[in-house]
């Protein structure tokens, strides 16, 4: 691939091959990644998809030049990040999965201090501070020190911090963590405006609808390894779309396992201390109502009924045989990957 | 914009961070003030009749040069205990990211430091002639006294630089600071003569770096009494020179230690 030339977005944005990472633990070693393979061609939005430890912080931070990988090579707007990093960084923003803005700065500082060191030049780093905070919503907190901020406020400096040059390749490890419904359907408006004016945006979630709402594709990261990729639409389809998922009385959890076997398009899945079973089915609100109907006749009592989206952990469970471990991962410690035996299908 | 230009306005830029952080914590700036004030009041009493001074001279002059010294030793503890915390917080993550210089997040970080710095030694030069130290030097030759200060904290801050950032965590970096300062310092004519120490601990503290940067002071501050003959070796002959150079030493050896650090200290 050849470097970067001015303006004009090579091909791929965002190139990826073989990555490896191997970090030393007191139990031997932890393979952050495996070998990872990713193609983000330019003005488009690739999804990281997957749960704790699976790797996605690890390949965001190899690709921003934050870390050196043990083995494989990426090119980050056409530069390859090993050999002239300095010249990637020229060319992303990055959000960490941890809010790093200065707690003693105010907002407008941070942004600020953000701009100079991009080196805008003093008035211009001024002016973007100002249409960040406003774009942003902290235009009331701008000149309040971040230590005085609510969690999802600093996210969204952060995330601001990011956008400060205008850089033509966005880096977001899961950016709608710990934002509230409002902020998080904002913050996807933003990434949208970003998308329409031309930015590559590699972002990091562990939820399906928000890869689904944003991403051109998807890549589904699991113990260090891409173990899935394509748009959203192809992966729905491999996941065998809708969840009916019924909440039955007391005792009759195996009838009703039995009714919504007849009914369903796939394994059903019984979760014994809630009394749920989850089953895929085809065919939307149809099979809603043919679903209690058949409790009916069979003398089930139903609690509670409904259909769902596939979540992510179906995702897995369909993908690896496991789930998806919980998705809390807000300042948990992460879950150290165990390289053992994968799940078996893919 | 060149290297150097962008090194200087990035070290501009972490620099203003620095002292915007530090005058939002006035308190750290009041107990830095209180803690050297504390150090001259209590040498000055306790000691003051109990030390007697090679040449006859009075303690509260011999004393005020170890103790400029010793308390702008001690600020590379404020350093190394910012730098871990910044570490801890990744704010370095985001720096790195940025296309930024790399000597810069150092740079302005002791640049700031050195600024807290020369506040406690103004704080202490006061309360040193509320308690009566004086001097009788001409005036260039005090300001070259604090010259070689700053020179010599800017050197040191560096080492706590360099310990912050090999640490990696606060609670750490409060004792790993600070410990080593506390042999180095009484292990130096800081505040007892050389001549009271044991044979065998002299050629030690002659050579302590401390030594020689506290006899640079006391000399370029009129504080040696007139008839004072220096110990026999190079660096108290020579205690201004043999400051210069140790600081040029200590900076050579930990500014390219820092700075590599700082690159591999983020990617862990
Ligand atoms: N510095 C490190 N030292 C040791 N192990 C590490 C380090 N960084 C990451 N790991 C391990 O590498 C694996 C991948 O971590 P990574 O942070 O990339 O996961 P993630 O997909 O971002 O997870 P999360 O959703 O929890 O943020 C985990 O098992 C983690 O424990
Ligand atoms: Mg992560």
């Amino acid at each position: 691939m050849s470097e970067g030339c001015g303006w004009v977005q090579p091909m791929s944005a965002i190139h990826a091959e073989g990555l490896v990472k191997v970090f030393p633990s007191r139990s031997g070693e932890v393979r952050a990644l495996d070998g990872v393979d990713l193609d983000v061609p330019a003005g488009t939005v690739l999804g990281l998809l997957g749960p704790n430890g699976a790797g996605k912080t690890t390949t965001v931070r190899i690709l921003t030049t934050l870390l050196t990988p043990d083995a494989g090579t990426a090119t980050v707007h056409g530069i390859d990040v090993a050999r002239d990093p300095q010249a990637v960084r020229r060319s992303i923003g990055l959000s960490g999965q941890y809010a790093a803005v200065d707690e003693y700065l105010t907002g407008r500082e941070n942004l600020l201090m953000i701009g100079r060191l991009y080196h805008l030049g003093g008035a211009a780093a001024r002016q973007r501070a100002g249409e960040l905070l406003e774009e942003f919503d902290l235009v009331d907190a701008a000149d309040r020190p971040t230590k005085t901020y609510s969690g999802g406020m600093r996210r969204r400096l952060d995330l601001a911090g990011a956008l400060v040059a205008r850089p033509p390749i966005i880096f977001l490890d899961e950016p709608t963590t710990g934002l509230d419904p409002r902020s998080r359907l904002a913050l996807w408006d933003v990434i949208e405006g970003l998308v329409r004016a031309g930015t590559t945006v590699l972002l990091t979630t562990q939820y399906l609808d928000e890869a689904d709402k944003l991403a051109d594709s998807i890549a589904v990261v699991d113990r260090g390894r891409v173990i899935a990729r394509g748009t959203s639409d192809a992966l729905k389809a491999q996941m065998g779309g809708e969840r009916l998922v019924v909440t039955v009385d007391h005792g009759q959890v195996e009838t009703g396992r039995a009714v919504l076997q007849g009914l369903a398009d796939g394994a059903v899945e019984v979760e014994e201390h809630t009394r749920t079973l989850v089953a895929p089915v085809a065919g939307g609100s149809t099979a809603l109502i043919d679903a209690v109907r058949a409790f009916d006749e069979a003398g089930v009592r139903v609690l509670d009924l409904g259909m769902r989206r596939p979540t992510l952990d179906d995702v897995f469970l369909q993908l690896t045989g496991h789930h998806a471990e919980p998705t809390d991962a807000a300042d948990g410690p992460e879950a150290p990957a165990t390289t053992g035996a994968r799940g078996a299908s893919r | 914009m060149s290297d150097l230009a962008q090194t200087v306005s990035d070290t501009g830029t972490i620099t203003w961070r620095n002292i915007t952080r530090l005058r939002r914590q006035p308190d750290s700036i009041v107990f830095g003030i209180i803690q050297s004030v504390m150090f001259v009041l209590l040498f000055a009493y306790v000691f003051g009749g109990a030390i007697n001074v090679p040449g006859g001279g009075d303690y509260t002059q011999f004393l005020m040069g170890g103790i400029f010294v010793q308390t702008v030793a001690f600020t590379c503890a404020t350093t190394c205990i910012a730098m871990a915390d910044d570490l801890s917080r990744g704010v370095f993550d985001r720096f790195r990211s940025l296309p930024m210089s790399r000597s810069a997040v150092l740079a302005g970080r002791t640049f700031a430091d050195l600024a807290f710095a020369t506040v406690t030694t103004a704080a202490m030069a006061l309360t040193g002639l509320l308690v009566g130290w004086r001097t009788d030097a001409p005036v260039l030759s005090v300001l070259a006294g604090f010259a070689l200060l700053a020179l010599f904290a800017y050197a040191f801050l560096w080492i706590g630089a360099v310990i912050g950032l090999s640490v990696r965590s606060v609670e750490v970096a409060q004792t790993a600071g600070l410990i080593w300062l506390f042999p180095l310092t009484f292990l130096s004519n800081a505040f007892v003569p050389l001549e009271t120490m044991p044979e065998w601990l002299q050629p030690i503290a002659a050579w302590n770096p401390i030594s020689a940067v506290v006899a640079a002071v006391r000399e370029l501050f009129g504080n040696v009494p007139p008839g004072y003959v220096a110990p026999d070796y190079w660096p108290l002959q020579h205690p201004v020179l043999a400051s210069v150079l140790w600081c040029l030493v200590i900076l050579a050896v930990f500014v390219p230690m820092g700075v590599a650090r700082y690159r591999r200290a983020a990617a862990r």
